[in-house]
């Protein structure tokens, strides 16, 4: 993985003296709470409904087993004892004290962390595909070019006043592990004759007014990332609406001005600077290539492996949800669950942290990996270690075999932490994962995504739910509007509003009964969930959610 | 013709801790809501918020919210503000928690 260069460390370090001595002149009144707050935001720091929150970067979801351990310290030390993964592959820490901050910082520049840019109108944290580097399906690792777009977009001059947040995510794979289409730029690596380049998406988006991206480039040579992005996020840096945040997003500049107008200004832009570029990126990016590259694995026999799976019915469990196939078929990729039932989505304990690093640095060559979907990956362990893997995340209590499943549920923080909340989420996802697990369906069911969100702004990317849960306030009360047919991988698809929304108290059984009707007219347990909605449409899921219009339509 | 003033708090954030704080009528603030000053008049109201606004190195991000007059002092009467008198539905972490400071 990717290590600090000097300059890299420097800089991390004169960010964390530069905040420090904010911090304390915000304390001590010579800065104003209006002149403090872009200030903090820059980095990371937010203020939340009960509490600062301090959202921490990990590039593209990468991290070793020596930063969990700092990020458990951090939890431990400075928080209470717990952090919540997100779904951009961060950290948030819900109970920092203002004072503590710069401290916190210190520790995460001690372990080549920081929280630069997770926050304000910049070029957020590079996203990957949290397989990246293992998955056999993929052309190449995605996170070289990652690491090289979040050098080229930290502190960038030209991009120091952008209408609104800008999010980037890279494949390297033609399954869509990234949700790549639902970002401002959407990169996925493609070969055409021999030569290595990107499909690149643009405008792609969840919140107030969902998009789905729409192709700019079917090929762009690998060598012009950077100059072409640059050109991307400059036309849409003059042209983004600064009169509305609403309509900042470049997915609304695309839909505006049309994708060939916006293309036609991105390649006048691109044949402007291209020149510019004069291949020192390409040698920096051939630098971080090397840093990437496979750990050696050693040849593993896996007949004790075999013997656990067909011997020990709750590892064949796991194993059947949690473990995916690595390129190597003697390695494999591991899946930990951080949805045990009735769990807050995301959070893992300190004590939860060191396990996994301690499991990272004993079976998994260092490695570890932060998912969207709010879990963390082995990306490389040997298939034989496998049951002692297992049995050290039982003991942890992070052994939960339900990856894929209708319980591994994506919440936003929603009410009971964020400002911007409109309706609490994790209660829901928590009680939703309660009464299946109650039910003992979810097997049964099979691969089903719930998708829950705390406000319009779709941090829990209700949308491309499956089943998406959009909490609302309505009339000082919590009401949820529900969605089907989202689909956030490569045959991405906003999803539609059922109807009516749900009270607190209704929206677990309403997602039961589309569970049951969904188990009562699927043609064979083959047949997923999503499958099921796309050939029978909404209606019989309808009638199902609302009854009683369906008795009174009968009468 | 303007809409009926209702019962309201100044409340904020605490500038240190984060956490959330209101207004008492002797100026000082509480991180117990029901010890908070019950604003009945519109002109009084926006005084004590600009009271409030007056004080960055206590309070951030200071404004008005509704509160219902009960015999037990102000309680909040949108959940939003519930939720801040108490803390997260997760865990039992935040007011609820703790003792008032």
């Amino acid at each position: 993985m990717y290590h600090y260069s000097d300059f890299d460390a420097a800089f991390v370090r004169e960010r964390v003296a530069q905040f420090r001595g904010q911090v304390e002149r915000r304390i001590d009144g010579s800065l104003t709470e209006d002149e403090f707050k872009p200030l903090r935001l820059m980095n990371g720091l937010y203020l939340q409904l009960h509490a600062y929150m301090l959202r921490v970067a990990i590039p593209y979801g990468t991290l070793n087993g020596r930063q969990m351990r700092q990020l458990a310290m951090i939890a431990k030390r400075w928080d209470k004892g717990y952090g919540h993964f997100t779904t951009r592959q961060n950290i948030q820490f819900n109970w920092p004290k203002l004072a503590d901050v710069p401290d916190m910082l210190d520790a995460l520049a001690d372990v080549e962390m920081h929280a630069i840019q997770t926050s304000g109108n910049t070029i957020r944290n590079v996203t990957a595909d949290h397989f990246a580097g293992a998955a056999g399906d993929e052309i190449a690792d995605p996170r070289p070019y990652a690491e090289l777009l979040r050098q080229w977009s930290t502190d960038h001059p030209e991009f120091q006043f952008l209408p609104r947040k800008f999010k980037v995510a890279v494949t390297g794979a033609e399954a869509d592990r990234a949700v790549i289409r639902a970002h401002d730029i959407g990169l996925q690596i493609v070969e055409r004759d021999g030569a290595r380049g990107f499909r690149v998406f643009v405008g792609g988006g969840l919140g107030r007014t969902p998009m789905i991206g729409k192709v700019l480039r079917d090929f762009l040579p690998e060598e012009d990332l950077l100059p072409y992005s640059e050109a991307i996020v400059s036309v849409w840096n003059l042209l983004g609406r600064r009169d509305n945040k609403y309509k900042a997003r470049i997915k609304i500049t695309v839909h505006e001005h049309g994708v060939e107008e916006i293309s036609r200004l991105v390649e006048e832009r691109f044949a402007q600077i291209r020149p510019n570029f004069s291949g020192v990126d390409q040698q920096m990016l051939a630098a971080i290539r090397k840093q990437f590259s496979l750990p050696d694995l050693d040849d593993r026999p896996t007949d004790g492996f075999t013997a656990a799976y067909d011997s020990d019915p709750v590892f064949r469990s796991w194993v059947d949800t949690n473990v995916t196939a690595h390129r190597r078929d003697d390695h494999a990729i591991v899946s930990i669950s951080l949805k045990a039932h009735g769990a807050t989505p995301g959070d893992a304990t300190s004590e939860q942290m060191e396990v996994m690093a301690a499991l990272a640095e004993g079976f998994g060559h260092d490695e570890l990996r932060i998912s969207h979907e709010q879990n963390v990956i082995l990306p490389h362990v040997a298939r034989a270690d496998l049951p002692t893997i297992h049995a050290t995340l039982r003991e942890a209590g992070l052994a939960t075999a339900n990856i894929g499943l209708a319980s591994d549920i994506i919440a936003c923080p929603g009410m009971d932490y964020c400002a911007l909340a409109t309706a609490r989420s994790i209660p829901v996802a928590q009680d939703i994962a309660t009464r299946l697990d109650a039910l003992k369906v979810e097997r049964d069911v099979g691969p089903l995504k719930i998708k829950i969100s705390g406000c319009i702004n779709a941090c829990g990317h209700h949308h491309v739910g499956h089943i998406g849960i959009l909490g609302l306030d309505r009339a000082g009360v919590e009401n949820y509007q529900i969605t089907l047919g989202g689909d956030g991988t490569e045959d991405a698809a906003i999803g539609t509003r059922t109807g009516p929304g749900f009270a607190y108290d209704q929206i677990v059984p309403a997602v039961e009964r589309l569970i049951d009707c969904y188990l009562d007219l699927r043609e064979d347990p083959s047949e997923t969930f999503i499958q099921a909605y796309r050939r029978v449409g909404m209606g019989p899921f309808k009638s199902a959610l609302y009854p009683e219009k369906e008795a009174a339509r009968a009468a | 013709m303007s809409r009926r003033f209702t019962p309201k708090v100044v409340t904020a954030n605490h500038l240190m801790e984060g956490d959330a704080i209101w207004l008492c009528e002797d100026d000082s603030w509480t991180r117990d809501m029901s010890r908070a000053e019950i604003l009945e008049d519109v002109a009084h109201a926006d005084l004590r918020l600009l009271h409030a606004q007056a004080q960055p190195h206590i309070a951030v991000g200071a404004y008005l919210a509704d509160a219902e007059p009960t015999p037990k002092g102000p309680q909040p009467t949108h959940f939003r503000e519930a939720f801040r008198t108490r803390g997260p539905s997760n865990y039992d972490h935040g007011k609820q928690a703790e003792a008032d400071l």
